[in-house]
């Protein structure tokens, strides 16, 4: 399962903010078709891992290489263009922009009729035009019946909490990635719904071919997804394995329990 | 559909995507209440509006260009100048900001320098100032992309700027253009010498008309055809790049610039690329009207303008196309219209009824009020002729069943003037206080309320309509438009959540 090829590397990566060191010496692996998943309790630097990688954040030391290419100081959108596409914690939909819409627009780096030839509708303006829409619709059918029929042209902002975590997939799907980063994909999710995104992920690695690096706070995700969990403290990689090894390291119990709390544990188990 | 439990429900449903689907997980209320309003319009506004949705970009320019067409042939060239030229002229410069305002998102408050600089453009390539007389076909161009490549060195700055300080930096350049434009009459070029380049606050006059191919287009009839014909097609492009990948860049830069970024969309150049074109289409624009005015003046391009281009996309809704050309022909209309006390008459007094139609429900109370004011009319009338005749000894201006009805309804005073200033002044702090009270005294001042509005009319206003009333009424009416539709005639309401 973790036998394919390096897809993403991150070698000695740090980054901090005035005298506050966020990430600090990360070297990370995700190969090929690997799910991996970065836990870590808040503030452990793992949203500040994607900005880093997305050319958000330039990162001040180490190196991060995608398929062998550095990407360290490529504008994010030439980032996303080469294959990383995130979503965001916080939700950042085009609200005021229908469901397809936010899918369509993300096509933009994959496609290249300029302003020009889209003003007088050239066929080649119109070919491309009818791709984007074949495209869009393939990544909203991905989610089954959500996403599909009459929403698409419903705006956004319409949408349930739930509905808009899986459009924001749908729309990093749109940019045709090789990893797709998944920041809390889960959050906010009732049971039903934390497990239907369990499978999705599943399906989107196994169908749709994706390698996946997400960040989730629920365990039952992390334990049903990953292949490899990687667990962050104050920017620094603590543990890396298998879930049930990370699940039990100490200093992964430590950092979201405590000093004190961890000994508890230890004498209780 | 069974909504799942706890258990887990499988990602893939089977069954028709548009099967009726009762509210199951992820559907909380106010989500349903908003797939209850997609159901709401089902009359005949319903029935137009999915009619419009459906007709293809031409086909929508059509509904306008042929009633814009027919105009001329039924009215005079004094009106086709006064009402359709500046119309289109509006609609044309408004069009152009849209594209950085209404799709991008960037608030410019430099606009109109552009279109100056293509009135400038014109007037130095085709007037007596330099001696040059450059046909239409080969100035437009030129002027399209010298203010393209001005649009081009003011967004370079400010490209990495939103909101505000965008908002500054562009303010700053529309009033450095004007005041270069006021001074550039004595600039000492290099080898050339002291050289007249604008003609200062004299402006340049003489400006040739458009002469394509020998073909001049000269008369008011052919400016208003030219025009027209510049505005059809400059809507079918932009109802094409609306719905083009450029077009949802734009919209997607606007909604969320960082969310934009990391999507693959090359945000800075996107935003260069609207200040571009809006440029483009302001220096175009700016050359037909140094050929209607004859003349390029430096007052012509200052915030006035800016302000009326603001308003007239204010109205019609950030970023609708259709909505832009009402609003330009409302803005630029009614105070031409509100010219002559004929034609102001009906529209304020049409204007206050549709008011109370739209916002008195249900109807007894709308009856009520209505019977309201004609009875307090009368009875105000009858008290005053009664206790102190000098109050209706006046006429009603105008003649007329209306004027003649107004006689005997409307106190009119033989000598109003000191009295209507005084009963203004009241009317201004009663409509900042009804609307504080309660419902039912709302509901039993509106009559009086009415009838001080119309008394402030027929005394005061309508005998100044020529001056500055008719822009307090325009006013008056953009504000009350905002208030009952903040997002514009034809603006879709726009949903933030943080």
């Amino acid at each position: 399962m973790t036998d394919g090829a390096p897809l993403l590397e991150l070698d000695g990566v740090g980054k901090s903010f005035g005298g506050l060191r966020v990430i600090e010496g990360l070297d990370l692996v995700v190969r090929e078709h690997e799910i991996v998943s970065v836990i870590g309790p808040n503030g452990a630097g793992k949203t500040t891992l994607f900005n880093l990688i997305t050319g958000l954040y330039r990162p001040d030391a180490g190196e991060i290489r995608l398929d062998g290419r550095n990407l360290v100081g490529l504008a994010p959108h030439k980032i996303t263009s080469l294959g990383v596409a995130r979503t965001f914690q916080t939700l950042r939909l085009f609200l005021n922009m229908t469901v397809k819409e936010n899918v369509m627009a993300a096509q933009y780096g994959a496609t290249k009729v300029g302003v020009l030839r889209s003003m007088v509708r050239t066929p080649a303006a119109r070919r491309e035009e009818k791709e984007i829409h074949r495209r869009a619709e393939e990544k909203l059918s991905f989610f089954g019946e959500r996403l599909m029929g009459y929403r698409w042209n419903q705006f956004a902002y319409s949408l349930s909490y739930a509905n808009r975590r899986r459009l924001e997939i749908a729309r990093a799907m749109a940019t045709e990635p090789r990893i797709l980063l998944l920041d809390e994909p889960a959050a906010g999710m009732n049971p039903a719904e934390t497990h239907e995104i369990t499978e999705l992920i599943g399906k989107l690695r196994d169908d749709g071919g994706y390698t996946i690096l997400v960040i989730e706070h629920d365990m039952h995700v992390v334990e049903g997804i990953s292949d490899r969990v990687v667990a962050l403290d104050h920017g620094v990689k603590i543990a890396e394995g298998s879930f049930e090894a990370v699940a039990t390291d100490e200093r992964v119990v430590e950092a979201y329990l405590g000093v004190r709390g961890a000994k508890e544990e230890t004498e209780a188990g | 559909m069974a909504a799942g439990g706890g258990s887990g429900v499988p990602p893939d449903r089977s069954g028709p995507a548009d099967a009726p689907d009762s509210p199951r997980i992820g559907v909380d209320e106010w989500v349903a209440s908003v797939e209850g309003k997609r159901e709401r319009y089902t009359g005949l506004r319903g029935r137009l509006t999915r009619e419009w949705d459906h007709l293809p970009p031409p086909a929508r320019v059509l509904v306008f260009a042929i009633p814009a067409a027919i105009f001329p042939l039924v009215t005079t060239e004094g009106n086709l100048f006064r009402y359709g030229l500046f119309t289109l002229i509006y609609a044309l410069l408004a069009l152009g900001l849209n594209i950085v305002v209404g799709f991008a998102g960037l608030l410019d408050l430099g606009y109109i320098a552009f279109f100056g600089c293509g009135a400038y453009l014109y007037a130095i390539l085709a007037s007596p100032q330099f001696g040059y007389h450059w046909q239409a076909e080969a100035a437009i161009p030129v002027i399209v992309l010298g203010t393209a490549i001005v649009g081009l060195l003011v967004g370079l700055p400010s490209r990495r700027l939103f909101g505000d300080y965008l908002a500054i930096l562009t303010l700053f350049f529309g009033q450095a253009f004007v005041i270069f434009v006021n001074n550039a009459n004595r600039i000492s070029f290099p080898f050339v010498g002291h050289t007249d380049l604008t003609g200062g606050s004299n402006g340049i006059a003489n400006i040739d008309p458009f002469n394509f191919f020998g073909y001049k287009i000269a008369t008011t009839r052919q400016q208003y055809y030219f025009l027209l014909i510049g505005v059809s097609v400059f809507l079918v492009l932009l109802m094409f790049v609306n719905d083009s990948r450029t077009g949802r860049a734009w919209r997607a830069l606007r909604e969320d610039p960082l969310a934009a970024e990391v999507m693959s969309i090359p945000v800075n150049r996107l935003k260069l690329l609207a200040f571009v074109c809006g440029a483009a289409a302001a220096g175009f624009t700016g050359a037909i009207y140094g050929t209607i005015a004859t003349a390029a003046l430096p007052g012509d391009y200052d915030v006035g303008l800016l302000i009326t281009i603001y308003a007239i996309m204010i109205l019609g809704g950030f970023g609708s196309i259709m909505g832009i050309v009402v609003g330009a022909v409302v803005v630029s209309s009614v105070p031409e219209l509100l010219r002559s006390s004929a034609n102001a008459r009906p529209l304020f007094y049409g204007a206050i009824l549709l008011a109370l139609l739209v916002k008195v429900r249900p109807w007894p109370r709308l009856v009520a009020v209505l019977g309201g004011l004609v009875a307090f009319g009368f009875a105000a009338h009858a008290i005053a002729s009664a206790a102190y005749p000098r109050l209706v000894h006046g006429h009603a201006i105008g003649s007329g069943v209306f004027a003649h009805a107004m006689n005997h309804w409307m106190l009119l005073p033989s000598h109003h003037e000191k009295i209507a200033d005084v009963a203004y002044v009241f009317l201004i702090a009663a409509v900042v206080i009804v609307p504080q009270l309660g419902r039912l005294w709302r509901t039993v001042l509106i009559p009086p309320l009415l009838y001080l509005v119309m008394f402030v009319w027929e005394n005061l206003l309508l005998e100044q309509i020529g001056g500055a009333t008719r822009l307090i009424l325009l006013g008056a009416l953009l504000v009350a438009l905002m208030n009952a539709r903040p997002q514009g005639l034809f603006g879709n309401a726009y949903v933030e959540i943080a």
